[in-house]
């Protein structure tokens, strides 16, 4: 298993190269410039701004420079937070991203898993076709249309909730970004659940599991749920990979101050390092998240050998 | 002799979106202690189903009606937990495909143990070591060993014997073998029979083999009853249905068995396989006569108005058939 993590992180390393350069020269082709104003600067200091910032290399060379950086865990610093490096700003926002993001999936997943176990249990009855076709809503409206409802629905008719902020991390101000993030996932794993329970209930296994004579408590614990659930493991490598992505919209939608909202910042203000950095370590998120879920679905099934 | 089983006008139904299938109709039979009875019929007669009901296994859109004791105990509509008391313990199930009948995700001991802890009350150690024991038994090399491994880890052969042991474990009084070799290769399959022969020998278990292989029957089985479209047809002692079967569907079951031409001295190796022509009737709607008359070669005028009853012979033997009568 050491060998088979190895390899992975390996194979990650021309994955991460191939990101870097294309984001790279992606940004670089967006129209503009990091210190483009309303009024120009006056053509002495620009070109003093840009040489401080390096920005005045021909461009492959800068590319060289910065790819020099990265491999020594060097973001260099931001254009537009002159004070801070990229990495004391990723750092920054790392803390509300991820209890947003981890939240979100851990309750994706309980709720998912339940609803789904729920009505697979009670296949056809009033309970799973309601779960059912909640579910197919919340796979079909995407985030950033669910948070705009939310909002408007919780914060603004009812009152209930703020419309946006962080609060210092406030519970009341983490309920609405958390659920626009965690609904769509928790819908499309209460779905995936109960499909493949249900199907998993039919296995000739788990005839052979009554025909012991076992209690329906552990027919369905012991030997229903694990093979259940294999699909359910699977698909955490997407989730996570689309609740990263999520974040940056909800992020931004909720004014949180988290890395998502860094990167659209970054990005409108053409602040190359910053974008690059969160893009960097997003993708080493989803890399490193896609490895863990694989182990964990080798320790389920014991057919997956890694050697 | 006092039935271990006795099943009483047995109806199986079925509902679907295309209408109800009538799987088992009027079905009755039964099992003497440590006797070994087999089930034949072609591919959809309702063998499984029959047994399937027994045990409490049908699937949810289907309904059983009539009458299935248990050494006198009614089973059709037993509460959950009292079934669950007879079902695994004193009576045990070995189904067709030893490659999906086991749980894939569970070592063979947890798979084992879980069963004599939950019904012997023993504690891990004790269900574990009789575990090995039963696994030894039924000839798996180096059980200690194994008994941790997972089912893939598992030749085909070997997970029918691991089936085996696993039904055996509680000394059950009926033994229902649902086609226990039929996904087997040819060699493996003789092991396997060789074994449940072996083990009869020295259990004295009731054990109802059902299977579309006559051959199996006649090296196996005391006794036969031989289905078609869901009612038995004929039935009678291995004997009297190898010697002198007297329904056209055994007679044509019989006539498939493949057989070597020649008798050795180096005869040709000519299997002669002759199948029945047609196909069995569609089962959703109610067959007023015969079932089997489209396809029989003496079929006549009121086979096709008067459905057959199952008429007495001799010894136990009996046929539903018009042109068979008692002699
Ligand atoms: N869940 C179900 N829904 C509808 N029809 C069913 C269902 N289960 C079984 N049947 C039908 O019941 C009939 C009897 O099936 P059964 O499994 O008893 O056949 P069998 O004699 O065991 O055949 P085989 O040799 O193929 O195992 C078949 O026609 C089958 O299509
Ligand atoms: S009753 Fe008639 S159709 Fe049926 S088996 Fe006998 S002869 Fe054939
Ligand atoms: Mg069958």
């Amino acid at each position: 298993m050491f060998s088979y993590t190895f390899r992975r992180l390996l194979v990650a390393i021309p994955t991460m190269f191939v990101i870097v350069t294309v984001a790279f020269f992606m940004i670089r082709m967006a129209p503009g410039g990091p210190f483009d104003l309303e009024r120009a600067l006056p053509p002495e200091i620009e070109k003093n701004v840009l040489r401080a910032y390096n920005l005045d290399q021909p461009l492959w060379k800068q590319y060289v420079d910065y790819v020099g950086g990265v491999v020594q865990g060097d973001f260099g610093p931001s254009y537009k937070y002159r004070d801070f490096t990229v990495a004391e700003l990723i750092g920054s926002g790392f803390p509300a991203s991820f209890q947003l993001g981890f939240t979100a999936i851990v309750i994706a997943l309980v709720f998912g898993v339940g609803f789904g176990s729920f009505a697979a249990l009670r296949q056809n009855s009033g309970l799973d076709h309601a779960v059912m076709a909640v579910s197919m809503t919340g796979i079909a409206i995407p985030n950033f249309v669910m948070a705009p409802l939310l909002t408007l629905v919780f914060g603004v008719y009812l009152s209930l909730l703020p419309v946006a902020g962080w609060g210092d991390g406030a519970l009341i101000n983490k309920i609405l970004p958390i659920t626009a993030l965690a609904l769509p996932q928790l819908a499309y794993i209460a779905r995936l659940t109960r499909g493949s329970m249900v199907e998993t209930l039919n296995a000739n296994f788990v005839r052979t599991a009554r025909a012991k004579g076992l209690r329906e408590r552990i027919v369905i614990v012991r030997h229903t749920l694990k093979g259940a659930m294999l699909p359910v493991v699977s698909y955490l490598g997407p989730a996570t990979a689309q609740i990263l992505t999520g974040s940056v919209v909800i992020e931004t939608i909720f004014d949180i101050p988290g890395i998502g909202r860094y990167f659209v910042q970054g990005a409108l203000n053409r602040d190359y390092t910053l974008v690059l950095g969160v893009m960097i370590t997003l993708a080493t998120l989803i890399i490193v998240l896609n490895l863990i879920v694989d182990l964990v679905y080798g320790l389920l099934d014991p057919k997956v050998r890694y050697d | 002799m006092t039935a271990v089983l006795d099943i009483d006008d047995l109806n199986i139904r079925f509902s679907t979106p295309e209408g109800t299938v009538n799987a088992v109709n009027g079905l009755s039979l039964s099992v003497s202690a440590g006797e070994s009875v087999g089930i034949v019929g072609e591919s959809g007669s309702g063998k499984s189903q029959v047994f399937l009901s027994t045990m409490g296994l049908l699937a949810k859109n289907g309904r059983a009606k009539g009458s299935t004791r248990f050494h006198g105990e009614e089973l059709l509509g037993l509460k959950a937990d009292r079934l669950n008391a007879i079902r695994g313990v004193r009576m045990a199930m070995i189904f067709q495909d030893p490659m999906t009948s086991l749980n894939p995700y569970l070592r063979i001991s947890r798979q084992m143990t879980e069963v004599l802890m939950e019904h012997k009350g023993l504690s891990r150690a004790e269900a574990r070591s009789r575990s090995i024991r039963m696994l030894e038994r039924v000839g798996i090399p180096e059980a200690a060993k194994r008994v941790d491994m997972y089912p893939h880890e598992f030749s085909g052969g070997m997970r029918q014997r691991v089936m085996i042991a696993m039904a055996l474990l509680c000394e059950p009084d009926l033994i229902i073998a649902d086609e226990p070799t039929t996904a087997l290769d040819v060699t493996i399959q003789a092991q396997i029979l060789d074994l449940l022969s072996e083990l009869r020998g020295d259990t004295n278990s009731a054990v109802v083999l059902i299977t579309h292989d006559l051959g199996v029957v006649a090296g196996l089985c005391d006794r036969v009853v031989v289905m078609y479209a869901g009612r038995v047809v004929e039935t009678g002692l291995v004997r009297d249905i190898f010697y002198s079967p007297r329904h056209p569907y055994t007679v044509g079951l019989l006539e498939s068995i493949p057989r070597l031409e020649g008798d050795g001295e180096g005869g040709a190796e000519h299997p002669r396989l002759k199948a029945i022509d047609g196909q069995p009737p569609n089962l959703q709607s109610e067959i007023a006569g015969c079932a089997f008359a489209p396809r029989c070669p003496r079929v006549e005028e009121r086979c096709q108005q008067e459905r057959p009853d199952l008429i007495g012979l001799d010894n136990g033997h009996a046929c539903a058939c018009h042109k068979v009568g008692p002699t």
